[in-house]
């Protein structure tokens, strides 16, 4: 029992800045855009987070969530590039995604050396802290478990789900995204710039995926290196996958392989887990994901004409 | 006629487009591009243009770099031609590299069987781990790209297990060496090259590339693997096993990534390494296959292109260039050839601007 009050808000903030991402997928597939570049927008969100939590430490205690809001900016600026390749040159979303990712890890890298000198961002000192609701956190079993000594970015991620689970479904703006990403044609023909829409939804999914990363290295890391993203945004997709393209199917996916994360720290302590190689671990979002692929192949799961190159004439 | 032009075109302008993006990312950050361009000459040629010194090591350095990425590109290349996008050389890559370990490690041959076994045997695991996803396309219409993405990240973690509670490792990196049967460095070729890398893999590098365009190319198959990838279902109203093609399709491309991955094993190196991350030579692929225009001729060149790249990296590093530029100028690249229908339709119209400048100018 000790053991799950000490996993279960560990499983809780890996599966925080995967949540985050996997949402703004969410709008960006939603919208018709294939986001497979969540990884790369999401080491662009952790390195300027990291950065700029560096610098400001020593003058304020806030720095961390003066990162942060950097993180969401660097992501959305950075998601425009994807938003213009796809959107306005009709490039392959999944070329462009590809690029933005290597670009993504080129790119901090040489700014890292130009900054700081070494490949890898100066270590911060506390990053993001944690905190505890002052009433919440008394009451007996799931106080401790959610309300003390929790990371501020899981409570976001929270709200979040159920900002994206109003705004999709609960807004005009949701429907039109949704209509965009379902069929485009008949969207414009009602008189919505499917150009627009599909802008807003890659434009979220860079704030989100920024979020994301700057969560993840600020929570998870003590500076942003080449391996502090290392496949969160690919596990992000896998969410976004498994959760069937819904906030609280993505949620549920998230919080699955946080906990999956966080078995592997643990299993050598539960006596039926213990054989089992950490690899094991690590690999289950991945080869889950390939089998709920195939469990859902041949029912319309996601968004019929997510990757597909908008051409206003087809019918 | 002006798509054939284009097919060669749009290559072009996208990697003039990367090298002055490039360029100026290096300008805007206090460093000097011509600096990087002469690394890129050094790394390839050997020949030092400030002191005009010849170093045959770089030469030898330079190829050793172009193999593996020769490979995964003619990997992603070939699955492109059915029109699978083959995001997953990385994985096949792992997968092969995991398999030469084993056969390197645990079978006894003389040397040249030996090898040949080592070859074959990453063929054959990167073949495989490019035909599930494959037929998971054929038989329940699963995205490749999403699940040869995840396929990568399950070779990485199964490589690690293998060589750590498998094979067993002598430090928790690396596993014993290889025996010298098992190897594909040679004295030989070292002291030609002043004692690079350089090793024997360029000849099965050589052969992928001449079976691939003569698979492509000149057979029946790879002319229903072109129908496929053309118009999937004009393929198959013609009578061609679409599902098949898809299959064989992505093996082969996978083969071709798992023989890079045992050239990287027994040839780079002489142990079986734990991964610390993913390498990227599956990415590099992708660049090479994109600019390469999906050719095997093309391949050949984009490589020997990308592979000047790599190598002038710790050239760069020493001159004080982050050796990230490289990855910046590779991204830029294929982003601007994704931009392809954009630049096809900016030539579309320069050309027509210019043919009404032709009008013009003939009329009286």
């Amino acid at each position: 029992m000790n053991i799950l009050y000490t996993m279960i808000p560990m499983a809780l903030a890996y599966a925080t800045p995967l949540i985050i991402a996997a949402l703004g997928g969410l709008f960006s597939e939603r919208a018709g855009i294939v986001n497979i570049a969540l990884e790369g927008i999401m080491m662009i969100g952790g390195f300027t987070a990291a950065a700029v939590t560096v610098v400001l430490e020593p003058l304020t205690p806030m720095a961390g969530y003066y990162g942060l809001l950097a993180g969401v900016a660097a992501g959305t600026v950075y998601s425009l590039l994807h938003a213009f390749a796809s959107v306005n040159l009709k490039a392959d979303q999944v070329i462009s995604g590809t690029a933005v990712n290597i670009l993504a890890g080129g790119l901090t890298i040489y700014l890292a050396q130009i900054i700081f000198h070494q490949q890898r961002t100066r270590s911060f000192q506390t990053g993001l802290g944690k905190f505890s609701f002052p009433v919440l956190g008394d009451i007996p079993v799931i106080g401790p478990l959610l309300f003390k000594d929790v990371y501020p970015t899981f409570w976001i991620a929270i709200i979040l789900i159920a900002l994206t689970w109003f705004v999709i479904f609960k807004t005009p703006f949701g429907l039109r995204l949704r209509a965009c990403g379902e069929h485009p044609q008949a969207a414009a023909s009602m008189g919505i710039s499917v150009m627009a829409y599909r802008y807003y939804g890659v434009m979220i999914s860079g704030a989100f995926a920024g979020l994301a990363g700057g969560a993840l290295v600020l929570t998870q890391d003590i500076q942003y290196s080449a391996a502090s993203i290392h496949g969160a945004g690919f596990i992000a997709l896998a969410c976004l996958i498994f959760g069937k393209w819904n906030p609280f199917g993505v949620m549920g996916a998230g919080i699955f392989f946080g906990f999956s994360q966080a078995l592997s720290l643990y299993a050598k302590d539960i006596p039926f887990l213990a054989n089992i190689p950490l690899e094991f671990f690590y690999l289950l979002p991945y080869a889950l994901t390939v089998i709920a692929l195939i469990v859902f192949s041949g029912k319309a799961v996601g968004p019929r004409a997510a990757g597909e190159i908008y051409d206003a004439g087809k019918r | 006629m002006a798509n054939k032009r284009n097919a060669v075109l749009v290559p072009l302008i996208a990697i003039l487009g990367g090298f002055v993006l490039g360029a100026l990312v290096v300008l805007g950050t206090g460093r000097d591009p011509l600096v990087m361009f002469s690394a890129m000459f050094q790394a390839s040629t050997g020949i030092n243009p400030a002191t005009g010194g010849y170093n045959p090591r770089l030469v030898g350095e330079f190829l050793v770099q172009v193999m593996p990425i020769m490979l995964t590109g003619l990997s992603v290349a070939f699955a492109f031609r059915s029109g699978l996008f083959n995001i997953g050389a990385e994985g096949q890559l792992i997968a092969g590299s995991t398999a030469s370990i084993g056969v390197a490690l645990f079978v006894h041959a003389p040397p040249g069987l030996h090898q040949l076994l080592i070859l074959l045997a990453g063929m054959a695991a990167g073949g495989l781990w490019g035909a599930l996803p494959g037929w998971l396309k054929a038989r329940f219409n699963v995205h490749e790209v999403v699940v040869t993405i995840m396929m990568n990240y399950v070779a990485f973690y199964l490589n690690n297990w293998m060589v750590l509670k498998v094979y067993g490792t002598i430090d928790g990196i690396k596993t014993v060496k290889f025996p010298e049967s098992a190897v594909l460095r040679d004295s030989f070729l070292s002291s030609i090259t002043n004692g690079s890398q350089f090793h024997w893999g360029f000849v099965p590098v050589l052969l992928a590339v001449a079976v691939s365009w003569f698979l492509v190319e000149k057979t029946t198959f790879g002319f229903g693997l072109r129908a496929v990838g053309f118009n999937k279902e004009g393929a198959r109203y013609a009578g061609m096993k679409v599902e098949a093609s898809i299959v064989w399709s992505m093996a082969i491309a996978g083969a071709f990534a798992g023989l890079a991955g045992s050239i990287i094993t027994i040839g780079t190196f002489s142990f079986g390494r734990v991964l610390p991350g993913m390498e990227g030579y599956g990415m590099d692929g992708i660049a090479v296959a994109l600019v390469g225009a999906n050719t095997a001729v093309g391949v050949f060149l984009a490589a020997i292109l990308f592979g000047a790249l790599k190598a002038a990296q710790t050239i760069m590093q020493v001159n004080s260039i982050p050796k990230e530029i490289a990855s910046i100028i590779q991204a830029s690249i294929v982003l601007f050839i994704a931009m392809k229908l954009g630049i096809d339709y900016l030539l579309a119209r320069l050309s027509r601007k210019a043919e009404r400048a032709d009008g013009e100018g003939s009329k009286p």
